[in-house]
């Protein structure tokens, strides 16, 4: 159980990403919602890389070491952070740029584009 | 050993550059000439890699690595650099993207001068170039999530580029919550391959793949968010937005770049699932998406008012004729009686569609960029009898309608014939859907013509002039490719068709581009 | 913006610049400890953030030029691509200074070490770049934000260097 807490968590913030960007109204909310699923993906990824007891994937610092945590996941979940800053900075200036238009954050009234 | 093994890499490195420099441009006219030639050069790289890969088969290239060639350094069970592949298939989608993506420059560079800050457009349109032929040209599942998202960002940016229009904002806004969304969707996938397999190299985990519970979780989440980035119905909310918002030449770039999600799609569920992959759950799936997109996507294109949001659920429409062609083929893959019976056809039918609709769906869009170049307006109620004005448009208007209607003598005939006749096969129902698909079209677009081009000529609109020459030349690009496909179907479909078609089946092939045959 | 009260500013003026420095060790120590181009640069990054929020947009402008964060970004993002062009001969991207000898190339042993500065080659030259563009695209991002909040609260013109 306590070994698989880590996926749980993985799990629980998905979920709540997920209830965010469906049923939150606010745009930002929705914004702070696609990051919380980004964060869950992210810990995925290191959880995914970790053995137990190991140490930093560093020569340099590991210092005496028996076994290492995997690299692989680690640069992935860095190049996920990179994309993930860019896209929530597009994302807050989308915000911006509609609340500028509309003067409201709330979804149900940003809606001119239908059918 | 020439210097072409460097093409996977310099097709890829070569818009990069384009949009790094032109950050720093000072001078319009500059950097109008850096933008051509780039677009230029690129395309011309990527025919090059097309006929390269047409004659030495398969290409592979390790980025960094101590050889081009070096997948497997000695010791190692598996790959572990970045490593481009492309395979027939992906040539072919390279070389149409970057076809249509020329047309889409020229056409834009007239487009250039009315903006505020050119340079920065310049940029995301390279960005979202190099993001396409990435997602072309790459092998590894990382990778690609890469790819995806600088096309992703990219795409954002210029939907949004009239960020003083609040529609154009709100349909950036939806398309980013929904494509971020979906991305992290396919990032789990890769995890849990990467978590089971230990690569991310997708020939490598194609060659140790057994299908169990995980990998149908990673499937299904692959499937959903390529369905979404190519706008198949369930998940198409986005793209009548997106495209009808975003400028004329981008749209007509975005047609392209949905086809690189399709290529995505059919990249996981023939070359890494394949044959390993048992039942036809998955073709299924990937028909009955092609129903709805077809059926639902003309039903909403009938009743529009404004041209391009029309022809944004065409487009939807024609991922339809797609999705159901290369699901016809998936459907076939186990066994070799019904790939020779009509699997085959349907593939040929599906693939000389991706090619066909990129030509004609970008001119049409283009043809509606200069419509609202000349007149201001894309609302059908509001145009009328400018055929005599604007004869050019309205010629090449006329070719892309009758070639996405499927009139006969054009390419939209050729290959639609080929996905009636092997989806008449399995089931006649799809065949009946497929062809009321497409005399609903050809219905939308005789109102289209009727109303915009044709009919009494209106004072307002009287002096409306044809549009720049620069913007004649990015469509007559287009409409050359169209003439000359419908001209040459036979030619087309045994020397671009018929490769991509094989090599998309042969799994084995793929997987030892790689691997080598020794392991 | 108003600059912010003269407590704020002098504190900002004696550590903003240890910040500065921080973000500099992070990224050309990029090879050998955790970070890189892209934390080192969004350290740097930090830095401009805080000078603009404690002096103020008008001050800000004095000092530097919007178009100077331009050209860093596409400085560093060509200095990237030129070092993947520059290992053509072998394979894009080729790390042709490893191992060479000179000011990147130290020969260094596999396993446990002490970590030697200049070992990397081709690595420590992409992360200077990548800081670079970093720094450039993050203060480029964090500046748009601050002029555009007169864009979106007034309704009005976008906010211009000199109208703060």
């Amino acid at each position: 159980m306590i070994n698989n807490m880590p996926m749980i968590a993985v799990g629980a913030l998905f979920v709540i990403g997920l209830y965010g960007v469906l049923f939150k109204r606010n745009i930002i909310k929705i914004a702070i919602a696609v990051s919380v699923v980004e964060s869950s993906t992210n810990l995925f990824l290191i959880v995914l890389g970790y053995r137990t007891g190991g140490s930093i994937p560093v020569y340099t610092l590991a210092g005496d070491f028996k076994k290492m945590v995997l690299p692989t996941p680690q640069a992935l979940t860095l190049t996920a952070i990179v994309i993930g800053l860019a896209t929530t900075a597009l994302l807050l200036t989308l915000i911006m740029l509609l609340y500028k238009h509309y003067e409201t954050l709330d979804v149900y009234e940003i809606r001119r584009l239908r059918g | 050993m020439s210097w072409q093994v460097h093409l996977p890499a310099l097709v890829l490195s070569v818009p990069l550059l384009g949009a790094f420099v032109a950050l720093l441009m000072v001078k319009p006219i500059l950097r109008n000439l850096w933008f051509t030639f780039i677009l230029v050069a690129t395309t011309v790289l990527a025919f090059l890699l097309w006929r390269r890969v047409g004659i030495s088969g398969t290409m592979v290239y390790v980025m960094g690595g101590e050889k081009w060639n070096l997948t497997l350094p000695s010791g190692m069970a598996l790959p572990i650099r970045i490593i481009m592949e492309v395979d027939a298939f992906g040539a072919f989608m390279i070389l149409t993207g970057s076809l249509a993506t020329l047309a889409s420059g020229l056409f834009s560079i007239r487009f250039l001068d009315r903006v505020h800050d050119g340079n920065k457009f310049v940029a995301l349109f390279f960005l979202l170039f190099t993001g396409m032929l990435g997602l072309e040209a790459t092998g590894d599942l990382f990778n690609f999530f890469v790819f995806l998202e600088i096309a992703s960002v990219a795409s954002f940016g210029l939907i949004a580029f009239w960020r003083d229009s609040p529609e154009a904002v709100e349909a950036s806004f939806k398309y980013a919550v929904l494509s971020i969304f979906v991305a992290l969707l396919f990032l789990i996938g890769v995890g849990i391959l990467y978590g089971i397999y230990g690569t991310l190299n997708m020939a490598a985990v194609a060659k140790n793949m057994q299908v169990g519970f995980l990998e149908k979780v990673a499937l299904v989440l692959f499937i959903t968010s390529m369905a979404m980035k190519c706008g198949a119905v369930p998940l198409h909310m986005w793209e009548p937005d997106a495209y009808g918002q975003a400028p004329a030449g981008v749209s007509c770039f975005l047609v392209v770049v949905g086809q690189a999600s399709l290529y995505g799609m059919f990249r996981i569920a023939f070359s890494v699932y394949g044959q390993a992959f048992q039942g036809s759950v998955l073709a299924w799936i990937i028909i009955v998406f092609g129903l709805l997109s077809m059926f639902i996507g003309v039903i909403m294109a009938v009743i529009q008012k404004e041209a391009k949001r029309l022809m944004a659920y065409h487009c939807i429409s024609q991922t339809g004729y797609m999705l159901m062609g290369i699901g016809l083929g998936l459907l076939a893959l186990s066994s070799p009686q019904a790939m020779s019976e009509y699997g085959f056809t349907a593939m040929k039918g599906g693939i000389f569609h991706i090619i066909n609709n990129a030509m004609y769906k970008g001119l049409l869009f283009l043809t509606a960029g200069s419509l609202f170049y000349a007149t201001g307006t894309t609302e059908l109620d509001k145009l009328g009898g400018i055929s005599r004005n604007m004869p050019y448009t309205t010629m090449m208007f006329a070719v892309a309608a009758a070639a996405i209607a499927g009139l006969p003598p054009f390419n939209g005939f050729v290959s639609k014939l080929l996905i009636y006749e092997s989806s008449f096969v399995v089931h006649p129902f799809l065949a009946v859907v497929a062809m009321v698909t497409s005399i609903l079209t050809l219905a939308s677009f005789v109102k289209v013509f009727q109303s915009g081009f044709l009919g009494p000529s209106r004072e307002e609109l009287a002096s409306t002039r044809e549009v720049p020459l620069t913007m004649i030349v990015g469509m007559s690009v287009l409409c050359l490719m169209i003439l000359g496909l419908s001209l040459m179907p036979n030619w087309a479909l045994s020397n671009l068709i018929e490769p991509a078609a094989r090599d998309l089946v042969n799994q084995a092939s793929y997987i030892q581009a790689v691997m080598g045959s020794g392991l | 913006m108003k600059p912010l009260s003269i407590v704020v500013r002098t504190i900002c003026n004696i550590f903003a610049w240890f910040v500065a420095i921080f973000g500099a060790y992070v990224i050309i120590h990029g090879h050998l400890s955790p970070g890189g181009g892209f934390q080192g640069g969004a350290i740097v990054a930090t830095f401009i953030a805080l000078l603009l929020v404690a002096h103020g947009g008008k001050r800000f402008f004095e000092w530097v030029k919007m178009d100077i964060f331009t050209a860093f970004e596409g400085l560093g993002l060509i200095t990237f691509v030129g070092i993947g062009f520059l290992g053509l001969s072998t394979t894009f991207l080729y790390n042709f200074l490893a191992l060479k000898g000179g000011l990147f190339g130290s020969p260094v042993t596999i396993g446990p070490n002490a970590g030697i500065l200049n070992s990397s080659g081709t690595i420590a030259l992409a992360n200077m770049a990548v800081g670079l563009e970093v720094v450039g695209g993050l203060s480029t991002i964090i500046i748009f934000m601050f002029l555009g909040m007169r864009y979106v609260m007034e309704g009005g013109k976008e906010g211009s260097e000199d109208d703060k």
